[in-house]
């Protein structure tokens, strides 16, 4: 009867639904195609031995592609390093210990952060954060700790150091806000159960809190990790650009993202290909960590349970 | 009876259907093409960025005296330039260094090499003021950047430079920070084409293109990354163009040629090496004017080149006619316009060379 014209509607809806849905899913899989075509030469005629070699250099043909996974993984490890105390700190003063109005207002500021277009963190990294690293923070290092192999070379400013803080500012509200989360679902019971049995509030944190959110915090640095890898524009202003395995903290890098983002407009022939190959292998990457994060955040925190 | 049922097993094949069908149009690059536009002629060029500000101003005063012809170049960078040319997707190409051989090969209409203008890359660096500008040659020059002289009071340097000993006297930090370009560049090309020839470790270990391993130092994209890089860190070095150590009011070296002169760049120091040269430039223009030997001649000076297919691509409309009307109007009246903006005029017998080979494409059509 009426259902006729309900489906109808219905039928349209969903097909409308289904374009849109179709449209997401083709562009994962034209862009993977895309970079596939993309790569195909580099991996055909080098070989994937030569691709994950560490020696890039184009007038030689050779395109190894390590440095920047390299990079990549160093500089997101040390924001994650910096990040993760700062971010877990501020979750536990948003959820257990500052007062609500207090809360409000430095939890909302904390999200700004995430607000900020990246170019900007990269102009504040080149004119603030570098000029601070060179004139202060790497002579100190380099001065009292120069025998550890993170603190030596020459001093520049521009450095993975720089690099790795931005990141870290960068990925900060992301940890936050998932850590709050994860806090806030652990029961008030077992907050004041633990309080009962007489322990302090340090006590309570630690056992009742941290304990049982650990998945979560996890999680949350994965998916602060996830956004580090693939951040290009602040990390190709202050990273250096320069192909290097160096440990050191005060030696400029490249990584896979601001590879791509500095070469491609000049490059030819393999040279592209491999770029190209540099990107799929960024895709797999952040693919993989996305994979990661999903299986460890679905699981509920284990506070939560019950 | 339900015809939602049909649709429930229709619409998902339907739907990877539009997927794959989506996937492979985001998968393939499209191209386009210029044309008519309006009642004006489109005519679309791509390349090098060294000479952009010289060739927007060609084509607005080219514009003047043709208001029926738009030129329009999108300054993406010679490799670029390069690609799209052969991509054919525009109609003509612009570059710093010449085309390799390989890249010939793989033109669907074969290339020819214009020389438009000439520069000259010059050192710069951030040292405290001096009286007058350091002293560099060559090897000095590839061994800083191979990291074989890591400060500026190493006795090479000093020897050319006695200064530097009273800049340093105190204990100062005197590293020596190397910046380069971190961008695939056709500057960098011209630069490491040059130390290729003045220093064998260079070429052996480093080699030249656009995009490089270089040995230390940092990167800054294009000439004003490098630019602002050397402003702001004490100690470094960095090569640009001469046209922005000019505007920029820039500091730079004094360089030996093989002469045994100390060169200071300049339009002047630059036409001499093109001078100097011009025996040498073979037919299809493709070549180097580095380290020429010849009295006064810039040891860092490079062409800069337009590219130009041989014959007009299938469906044109008459964009072949024009970029050969303004190719004769840019080597004249053009080379006028050079000087103001820092870039050098090609030498007079050069220029008389290129008009022939231009007139040769017309009769080819």
């Amino acid at each position: 009867m009426n259902s006729h014209s309900e489906n109808r509607g219905d039928r349209v809806f969903r097909l409308v639904l289904y374009v849109f849905a179709g449209i997401a899913f083709a562009l994962v899989l034209g862009i993977l195609v895309f970079l596939w075509n993309l790569g195909w030469p580099a991996i055909h005629q080098l070989g994937l031995r030569n691709l994950f070699s560490s020696e890039w250099n184009p007038p030689l043909h050779a395109f190894g592609i390590s440095p920047f996974i390299f990079g990549t993984l160093v500089s997101s490890f040390w924001a994650l390093v910096i990040a993760t105390p700062i971010s877990v700190s501020a979750a536990i003063l948003l959820t257990d210990l500052a007062p609500r109005k207090f809360g409000q207002v430095f939890g909302f500021l904390v999200e700004m952060l995430a607000a900020i277009p990246s170019v900007v963190y990269g102009l504040w990294g080149l004119f603030v954060v570098i000029p601070w690293l060179r004139v202060d923070v790497q002579p100190f290092l380099r001065n009292h700790f120069g025998f550890l192999p993170f603190f030596q070379g020459q001093i520049y400013g521009v450095s993975i150091m720089a690099a790795s803080i931005i990141l870290a500012i960068m990925i900060t509200p992301t940890i936050t806000a998932i850590c709050r989360e994860v806090f806030n679902a652990v029961p008030q019971v077992l907050r004041e159960g633990v309080l009962a049995m007489g322990s302090t509030r340090f006590e309570m944190i630690r056992i009742a809190v941290l304990k049982s959110s650990k998945s979560g915090i996890l999680g949350g640095m994965v998916l602060g990790l996830a956004r580090a890898l693939g951040e290009t524009m602040a990390v190709t202003m202050v990273i250096g650009n320069t192909a290097d395995l160096s440990w050191s903290l005060f030696a400029p890098h490249q990584t896979m993202a601001s590879a791509i983002a500095s070469e491609v407009a000049e490059a030819n022939g393999l040279h592209l290909s491999a770029l190209g190959v540099v990107g799929l292998v960024l895709l797999l990457i952040s693919g993989m960590v996305f994979f990661v994060m999903r299986s460890i955040l679905v699981k509920k925190p284990k506070g939560a349970k019950r | 009876m339900h015809p939602s049922k049909t649709d429930d097993t229709l619409m998902p094949k339907a739907f990877y259907f539009l997927a794959i069908w989506v996937a492979s149009l985001i998968a393939v690059p499209t191209t386009a093409h210029a044309g008519l536009f309006g009642n004006q002629l489109m005519v679309n060029g791509a390349g090098a960025t060294f000479p952009y500000p010289l060739y927007s101003k060609w084509f607005a005063e080219y514009q003047k005296l043709h208001p029926d012809i738009a030129i329009n170049y999108q300054s993406i960078g010679s490799g670029g330039g390069i690609r799209q040319l052969l991509d054919e997707t525009v109609d003509f190409g612009a570059s710093d260094a010449p085309m390799t051989d390989e890249q010939l090969k793989k033109a669907p209409r074969p290339i020819v090499h214009i020389p438009a203008t000439s520069g000259a890359i010059v050192m710069t660096y951030h040292l405290p003021p001096l009286k007058s500008p350091i002293k560099l040659t060559g090897a000095l020059i590839a061994d800083i950047y191979q990291k074989k002289i890591t400060k500026w009071t190493d006795p090479r340097l000093l020897e050319l430079n006695p200064e530097l000993k009273t800049l340093f006297a105190n204990g100062v930090d005197s590293d020596i920070l190397v910046v380069h370009r971190s961008d695939g560049s056709g500057t960098s090309a011209v630069f490491t084409e040059y130390l290729s020839k003045v220093s064998e470790s260079w070429k052996k270990e480093v080699g030249h293109g656009t995009a490089l391993r270089w040995p230390t130092g940092i990167g800054g994209k294009g000439n004003e990354g490098v630019t602002s890089f050397v402003k702001q860190i004490p100690g470094s070095i960095g090569f640009v163009e001469l046209v922005f150590a000019k505007t920029l009011k820039l500091p730079y070296a004094l360089l030996e040629n093989p002469r045994h002169e100390w060169v200071d760049a300049s339009m002047e120091s630059v036409t001499a090496a093109a001078e100097g040269a011009l025996k040498n430039i073979p037919a299809d223009f493709r070549t180097s004017i580095t380290q020429v030997n010849a009295p006064n001649a810039y040891p860092i000076s490079s062409f800069t080149y337009l590219l130009i297919p041989t014959k007009p691509a299938p469906g044109d409309h008459g964009q072949y006619r024009a970029i050969l009307d303004f190719l004769k109007w840019g080597l004249t009246e053009g080379q006028k316009l050079s000087p103001a903006l820092f870039y050098a005029p090609l030498p007079k017998s050069l220029v008389e060379r290129i008009l022939k080979r231009v007139n040769q494409l017309e009769v080819a059509k």
